[in-house]
């Protein structure tokens, strides 16, 4: 007998909302998933209760991005409510209404950086990481673990979390070679101040059931026991469906089910998956039911036919020696950390980055204060082909005074000859200011 | 004329009305074992100066439905089922008599596997042998697509006294409230069929022909002898019968919320526009959600009769009720003599209702006088809370849009109708707590009645077209149309408007009451791979509920 945990249900479709008319991203996507969950009855089950979504404000945004020009300018409607959806489902669970909870909602966000010019991979905010930034703010800090079991590599949340040690951000996707936004590999392991947290699975095209479940068994769960996070959240697209018309794994409603089960996060948000009609009703519904700890074993999709999809015993190798060279340098991880310099010193990286779906070009700098003290003081100089320059200065959470000054120091001295607009985001303080030029 | 009869679990009410007028109320008590003697007797006594010829209609609301579940007065139903993958067959199982059969149809309503015609004729076989006569034959997303429910039906292979089927059922989505909306009718269909008999013979006593309707959970009415097919959209008119009272006797057209203050319970109900809100997807009925169609209330366990008890420092009012009020012989002080001790009312003993609050006022160590004020305050207090309660549900209803959930309509209600025993003392108090006007309307004692005999014929009806599979579904009717890949949404609404009116006239709905109103309109751009390959449309109308319009044209009935 299953332990039945009472789920909450933030379910927002937006059946008026589409990136385009025949877009992935539109009216119909959920528009079969709600057809399958109405009719299982799911919603009149005592343990399943559904909540309408809150808007998220402007202010939970400046929290985690630096918006250009601003927040309102790079959001409609629609983002507001699948963030506040996201936070609705988590408010639901720290406050213990509910023993977990899931947003069901679009647009997604996992592909949304830090510093956002547009739309990029069909989103335009992060709504993981905004609801993340809220968690914290309202309930304290927090150690959280991000499952990330979209088909693609969230390079967004990857992005906003990479030098946070208070985040663990694990993404298991298709081999970033053979898929959009092409990263998310291993040697990703987060930044200076918070190596080995960012774990990067990358998984050969034609991955089935029984390869997500082993990385599931062998990486993602004993990391995740290692790390002992306070809040586990599950970035649940549904992307790595057999029916998936952009992606080319192997993975099924029931595998959804046992993983959603076996991860058993305390939040779950829905990401991409665009297999409208085959896929989605049936992996939501699976993934409500594991949630709920009722039984979901007679949930298939109607072609379902496992010779089809059966996983090539190579696939299976690659995965085996995947998953040991991982658990090795999670495990060698503390060591490593050790022998990179401490110095309080600026370290850098460049990036060039392509949104997709507004067709903008950025190139960044990124500069973080190596610090023992902190996640430490970030800084970046950001210039998109929209014209914008852009410079920020992101004071982290339970940030020590050293990189606090000498972020304030930097915002006061930053020459507004150079730059359309600078930022100074202190989290600490919940501080988001702009200077314009 | 109008006859209309409210056959409640305790009493029958009756009343005449005439134009716009109430000429006669009747209140005798129900005779639970023979109801044919409480319809004659309140017949008799509503049309002593009246030629029966000079009725035009006759309305009955009847518990007979709602306390033959309740009381298991049941027959045995077999139910077959084909339940296709999604929850657990163990999770559907209602009944001893449940099969489950292959075959299901997706949620587009396209075919997937066909049903074993063999098993189907084995279980048709074993309910003969075993003596069931009553069948429910539901599929998962028969609302999508009927003909996964006629073909198991087509397969029984035997003649059964009675068959449902659960897309005839709604057209809503919701397989585990089809089936049991789909058991219930069936299992009911016995009792009410011998109901139908009854009132037909007494009908036939009388040397006139009328047509006789019956009030269904949604506050409208059906033709008696349609009503046959259908005896569980019949359950819990009672409550319905109230609301519906209450619009006719108070004509509104804002947001409004109705009381029915009983001696146990309180029903709430709330109107918006002048409307009554129906529940979202269906009625509940002794622990069975439902698909059927109903007035959307809240009973809560609070009223004239409440127990009253002075516990742990506080005043704990209901939810048991233990007896009549003290000042009427009952055991213990209750709201009731509250109001009698303060005067509000001059109603019963009062030296009884004193030397009872006198009990619990000295338990409390207040007076007498200041236990009977905390005592119908808290009530009046209880019942506006829930009042409150009952509106933020209404507005925190989920909205899957983004135009309804930035500008949908939220409820806020200014005026308080109370119908009920302790309506008249208790309601000012009620509306000054919430900010509310109040308005008690006359003939209360018998807005039931009213309600049944004004209340218009009502239905609803959902049309579906597909036009990459070229077919249009009319679900409750069981119809599949052919239709051009270029069938619009315009072409829709009108199908649904057409077939709406064909299903409310055949029902009995006069042709003047037919408001008909588009409640769901939805299209969706079919996309596969990047191009379009045809358009989803999913519409929804009904016979909005409310009064025949004699009583809307002139003024409400006094």
């Amino acid at each position: 007998m299953k332990k039945i945990k009472k789920t909450g249900l933030v379910f927002f479709p937006a059946f008026d909302w589409a990136i385009s008319p025949t877009h992935p991203e539109r009216e119909e996507r959920l528009l079969y998933t709600q057809d399958q969950v109405f009719e299982e009855g799911l919603l009149d089950f005592e343990n399943i209760i559904e909540y309408k979504p809150g808007l998220a404000t402007y202010e939970d945004i400046n929290r985690i991005h630096i918006s250009v020009p601003d927040a309102e300018k790079v959001t409609t409607q629609s983002h507001l409510i699948s963030a506040g959806g996201a936070i609705t489902a988590a408010e639901k669970v720290m406050e213990k209404n509910v023993d977990n909870a899931f947003a069901l909602v679009r647009p997604p966000g996992h592909h949304a950086m830090r510093v956002v010019h547009g739309a990029r991979g069909f989103c335009n905010i992060n709504i993981e990481a905004i609801m993340i930034e809220y968690i914290r703010r309202k309930y304290g800090p927090k150690r959280i673990a991000v499952v990330d079991t979209d088909c693609h590599h969230g390079d967004g949340t990857e992005d906003i979390f990479w030098h946070d040690p208070h985040t663990l951000y694990i993404s298991v996707h298709q081999d970033g070679r053979t898929l959009y936004p092409g990263t998310g590999f291993p040697r990703e392991f987060g930044g200076p101040n918070a190596y080995g947290c960012n774990i990067n699975i990358p998984l050969p095209p034609g991955t089935s059931e029984e390869g997500f479940l082993f990385t599931l068994d062998n990486v993602i769960l004993p990391i995740l026991k290692d790390y002992n996070p306070d809040i586990i959240i599950n970035s649940a697209g549904q992307d790595n469906h057999y029916t998936d018309p952009i992606t080319n794994m192997n993975f099924t409603a029931q595998g959804y089910a046992i993983l959603s089960e076996r991860l058993s996060p305390h939040i779950a948000v829905l990401e991409g998956g665009y297999s409208v009609e085959t896929a989605l009703p049936y992996i939501n519904v699976g993934i409500i039911l594991a949630m709920a700890g009722l039984d979901y074993s007679q949930v298939r999709e109607p072609d379902y036919d496992p010779a089809l999809i059966k996983q090539k015993p190579e696939t299976t190798k690659y995965i085996e020696e995947l998953a040991s060279a991982l658990m090795k340098k999670w495990e060698s991880r503390n060591d490593e950390k050790n022998k990179l310099p401490r110095s309080g010193q600026f370290e850098s990286r460049t990036k060039s980055i392509y949104y997709d779906t507004d067709n903008i070009h950025e190139e960044q700098t990124e500069s973080v204060r190596l610090c023992n003290d902190c996640s430490g003081l970030v800084t970046v100089d950001s210039r998109a082909t929209t014209g914008n320059r852009i410079f920020a200065v992101i004071v982290p959470g339970q940030s020590c005074p050293v990189c606090r000054k000498r972020g304030e120091e930097i915002f006061a001295s930053k020459s507004k000859s150079l730059y359309d607009y600078i930022y100074f985001q202190d989290r600490d303080c919940d501080v988001y200011e702009c200077r314009k030029r | 004329m109008i006859l209309g009869i409210d056959v409640g679990g305790t009493h029958t009410d009756a009343v005449l009305i005439d134009g716009n007028r109430v000429v006669e109320k009747v209140k005798v008590v129900t005779d639970r074992i023979d109801l044919s003697r409480s319809l004659l007797k309140v017949t008799d006594k509503a049309l002593h100066e009246t030629n029966p010829e000079d009725l035009e209609r006759v309305v009955l609301s009847t518990t007979i439905s709602t306390n033959a579940i309740v009381q298991n007065l049941t027959s045995p139903v077999g139910m077959i089922l084909a339940s296709g993958p999604g929850l657990s067959p163990s999770a559907l199982r209602i009944n001893e008599n449940c099969h489950f059969v292959s075959g299901y149809v997706n949620h587009r309503g396209i075919p997937v596997a066909p049903i074993d015609k063999g098993t189907v004729q084995k279980t048709g076989m074993l309910f003969k042998t075993s003596g069931i006569d009553h069948i429910g034959i539901v599929g998962k997303f028969s609302c999508r697509n009927p003909d996964i429910e006629t073909d198991i039906e087509d397969a029984l292979g035997f003649t059964f006294s009675h068959c449902s089927l659960g897309h005839r059922m709604s057209g809503n989505l919701n397989f585990p409230r089809r089936i049991a909306t789909t058991y219930l009718n069936a299992s009911i269909s016995d009792i009410y069929g011998d109901f139908i008999t009854m009132v037909t013979a007494f009908a036939g006593r009388f040397k006139a022909s009328f047509p006789i309707f019956i009030l269904k959970a949604d506050g409208g009415t059906f033709e008696i002898n349609q009503s046959a097919r259908y005896p569980v959209q019949t359950i819990l008119s009672g409550p319905a019968a109230s609301i519906m009272g209450i619009l006719s006797l108070a004509e509104f057209t804002t947001d409004a919320v109705a009381l029915d203050i009983g001696g146990t319970t309180t029903d709430i109900a709330i109107f918006a526009d002048g409307s009554p809100l129906l529940e979202p997807l269906g009625v509940t009925i002794a622990g069975h959600k439902t698909l059927i169609r109903g007035l959307r209330t809240r009973s809560i366990g609070i009223g004239g009769d409440s127990a009253a008890e002075f516990v742990n420092g506080e005043y704990i009012i209901g939810p048991e009720r233990k007896g009549p009020a003290a000042a009427f012989g009952g055991p213990c002080p209750t709201p009731t003599d509250a109001m009698v001790v303060l005067g509000l009312t001059e109603i019963g003993d009062k030296e009884k209702a004193l030397a009872a609050i006198g009990t619990i006022a000295q338990k409390a160590g207040h007076t007498a006088g200041k236990a009977a004020e905390t005592i119908f305050d808290e009530t009046c207090r209880k019942i506006a809370r829930a009042v409150i309660g009952m509106v933020e549900e209404v507005n925190n209803e989920p909205v899957y849009t983004i135009h309804e959930l930035l500008e949908g309509k939220r409820i806020k209600p200014e005026r308080l109708y109370a119908v009920g025993g302790p309506a008249e003392p208790m309601a000012p108090a009620i509306g000054s707590i919430l900010g509310y006007s109040v308005n008690i309307p006359d003939h209360a004692e018998v807005a039931n009645a009213v309600g049944a005999a004004l209340a218009r014929t009502t239905t609803e009806l959902t049309v579906l077209a597909d036009t990459e599979k070229m077919i249009a579904t009319i679900v409750e009717e069981g119809l599949q149309l052919s239709i051009s890949p270029k069938f619009s949404k315009a072409d829709a609404i009108g199908i649904c408007k057409e077939k709406l009116r064909e299903r409310a006239l055949s029902m009995g709905a006069a042709e003047e009451d037919l408001e008909l109103e588009i409640i769901e309109e939805h299209v969706f751009n079919m996309v596969r791979g990047y191009s379009k390959v045809g358009q989803n449309i999913r519409i929804k109308g009904q016979v909005k509920p409310g009064l025949i319009s004699r009583c809307m044209k002139s003024a409400p009935a006094r």
